[in-house]
């Protein structure tokens, strides 16, 4: 029997080693992306936690005495951006999502549409931020208002809430479908009762991951012009419901306002090291809103998985 | 029971004589589904070729054949789930209580609340046992007491017992054969003259599916049962009439007993007997 040529040659030290060389070199690799990710957030909190204060948030902004200076302002100046972009980005994503998944037929205009929503969901932000520039303030006179700029970012984030939402509503099993379709449903009744609310968490979580990359986006906001530091309907008295409403009113449409990217830009442009060391203590706002926004998703997507066990 | 039986005893449809190429058989005298040289086509493939099969009321007529060889299709076309297949184009008629379900003036949706059907595999929605068998009954404008109904499509499904006590509890908590009776009383709470059962057991267990069985010899006293199965002992011991298809073609379709013990068509013959398939 020896004196058979063996079949096999296993070689089994040598494929070992080549494995483990592999499974060293992914760790390695691994390992660098989260160090430069940790270095990074090390060297903002040192920079940034002289100014992390309450005063920080709650200040106006200045150019002159860098501990004065806050981000108030800036903050809510964000926040109105990101609920006019929510509140118009997330109709129009889910509902283009609901057709293009629920009653679009596959053809070739059709998968065209889904090929070029791809495609725009990889377009830089600056090319947004013209487009808003060119429709939103001169076509349609918004000017450079709280308005031009939440619907620049709606626009930037469309793509990425119909493609999350696309996927929430495939990953809904077709057993779902034909069941309600079987038991003489409409198509909307299925949809309305059970699609969407199947796809719900992960819908939720496309959406929260899209609003947070508008909060971060400072490209289209500049290019739009945003860049004056007036407090968004500064002046208007609040003291009634009506108050409110016109406060709102300015708010949305008085010329000039600013983001929280952009005042960190601001800042870190400025010659006095004190002003980047603040916006160092933006950035951690900033960041800190991000991550929350995050884990929130995180969360949500968690709480779907636990869902699906019960 | 009320509109579902006056529904029922209105249906007779107005044809007597066979289509060609059918069995005789003096056992239907007035079919509620009639299927008159129907041909299903999936892009260039033809699923179904010219079938005619005529479905007794308050029978269990039992459709078996290999793989692949259409009996899904037909049994597919009586409540028109084919029509979310692309690419599906259908010939020929399928007669409901006389009117062609293919026709333009027959409104599927309406269709599939009167044909009911039960899937392969469970699908019970994601959803509590309450709302699984009253959500179908709500969205179709049910007026009765939509508790009472809950209460009697489960018991009609053997089911009651097991879930009285828990009927806000999610589907899913269900075990598998469970949820496939709770697929059938959400499917006959709707009162549906036609129940239409797609390999019902092909995903259980054998306990789980000697109980299906059981209950698909007593739904036979209230509803037309048409059920799918790859299984021939399964078709033997529940259905009251079988049709054997095979490569798209309808080979023969007469009384179980006698499609069993005397088939009259060699391919019948050879299926029957475990020669193929």
């Amino acid at each position: 029997m020896s004196a058979a040529p063996a079949l096999f040659q296993p070689r089994l030290a040598q494929r070992r080693l080549l494995g483990a060389c592999f499974h060293g070199l992914c760790l390695l690799i691994t390992l660098v992306g989260v160090f430069v990710l940790f270095l990074l957030l090390a060297l903002v909190f040192r920079i940034g936690w002289k100014y992390l204060t309450w005063a920080l948030l709650t200040n106006e902004p200045s150019f002159l005495n860098p501990a004065e200076g806050g981000i108030r302002i800036a903050l809510i100046g964000s926040v109105l951006l990101v609920l006019v972009a929510a509140v118009v980005a997330v109709p129009v994503g889910v509902g283009a999502a609901v057709y293009l998944e629920e009653y679009a037929r596959k053809t070739r205009l059709n998968q065209l549409i889904q090929l070029n929503i791809a495609n725009l969901a990889g377009v830089p932000s600056i090319v947004y931020g013209m487009l808003g520039l060119a429709i939103f303030v001169r076509w349609l006179r918004f000017d450079r208002s709280v308005l031009s700029g939440g619907l620049t970012l709606a626009i930037l984030i469309v793509p990425v809430v119909i493609i999350a939402s696309r996927e929430a509503l495939a990953a809904v099993p077709n057993s779902i479908r034909h069941a309600a379709l079987a038991l003489g449903a409409t198509r909307w009744q299925m949809i309305r009762h059970h699609v969407l609310p199947a796809a719900l968490p992960g819908i939720l979580t496309g959406v929260i991951l899209s609003v947070s990359r508008a909060i971060g986006e400072a490209a289209p906001l500049i290019v739009i012009g945003a860049a004056a530091f007036i407090m968004p309907g500064g002046g208007v008295d609040t003291a009634s419901l009506f108050g409110w409403a016109r406060w709102l009113r300015e708010a949305l449409l008085a010329a000039g306002f600013t983001a929280l990217p952009i005042q960190i830009f601001d800042w870190s442009m400025e010659t006095d090291p004190e002003f980047q060391d603040l916006a160092g203590s933006a950035i951690i706002v900033l960041l800190g809103t991000l991550l929350s926004m995050n884990a929130l998703a995180v969360g949500i997507r968690a709480w779907q998985q636990g869902g699906k066990t019960r | 029971m009320s509109a579902g039986a006056a529904l029922r005893e209105s249906a007779v449809p107005q044809r007597t004589t066979l289509a060609p190429g059918q069995t005789p058989d003096a056992d239907v005298v007035e079919p509620i589904v009639r299927v008159d040289q129907l041909t299903i086509r999936y892009g260039d493939f033809e699923a179904i070729k010219r079938v005619c099969l005529d479905i007794p009321p308050r029978r269990v007529t039992a459709i078996i054949g290999p793989s692949g060889c259409g009996k899904s299709s037909l049994l597919r076309a009586m409540n028109r789930m084919n029509d979310f297949v692309p690419g599906v184009r259908v010939e020929g008629a399928v007669i409901f209580n006389g009117q062609n379900v293919y026709a333009a003036e027959c409104d599927p949706v309406e269709l599939r609340r009167r044909v009911g059907m039960v899937f392969q595999r469970p699908n019970p929605f994601p959803k509590s046992i309450f709302r699984n068998v009253a959500w179908a009954a709500q969205m179709n404008g049910y007026r009765g007491d939509i508790n009472e109904l809950v209460e009697q499509s489960l018991r009609r499904a053997a089911l009651w017992d097991e879930v009285k006590d828990k009927l806000s509890l999610s589907a899913l908590a269900l075990s598998g054969g469970q949820q496939q009776r709770l697929c059938i009383a959400r499917a006959i709470a709707l009162q549906p003259e036609v129940l239409l059962m797609d390999e019902p057991c092909s995903a259980l267990d054998p306990i789980a599916t000697a109980r299906i069985e059981d209950l698909i010899d007593q739904l036979k006293s209230q509803y037309t049962v048409v059920l799918v199965t790859h299984n021939m002992q399964q078709a033997a011991r529940v259905s009251d009439r079988t049709a054997f298809m095979y490569m798209g073609e309808l080979v023969e379709v007469d009384q179980t007993n006698l499609i069993f013990t005397r088939p009259g068509n060699p391919r019948t013959q050879d299926y029957i007997t475990g020669r193929f398939g």
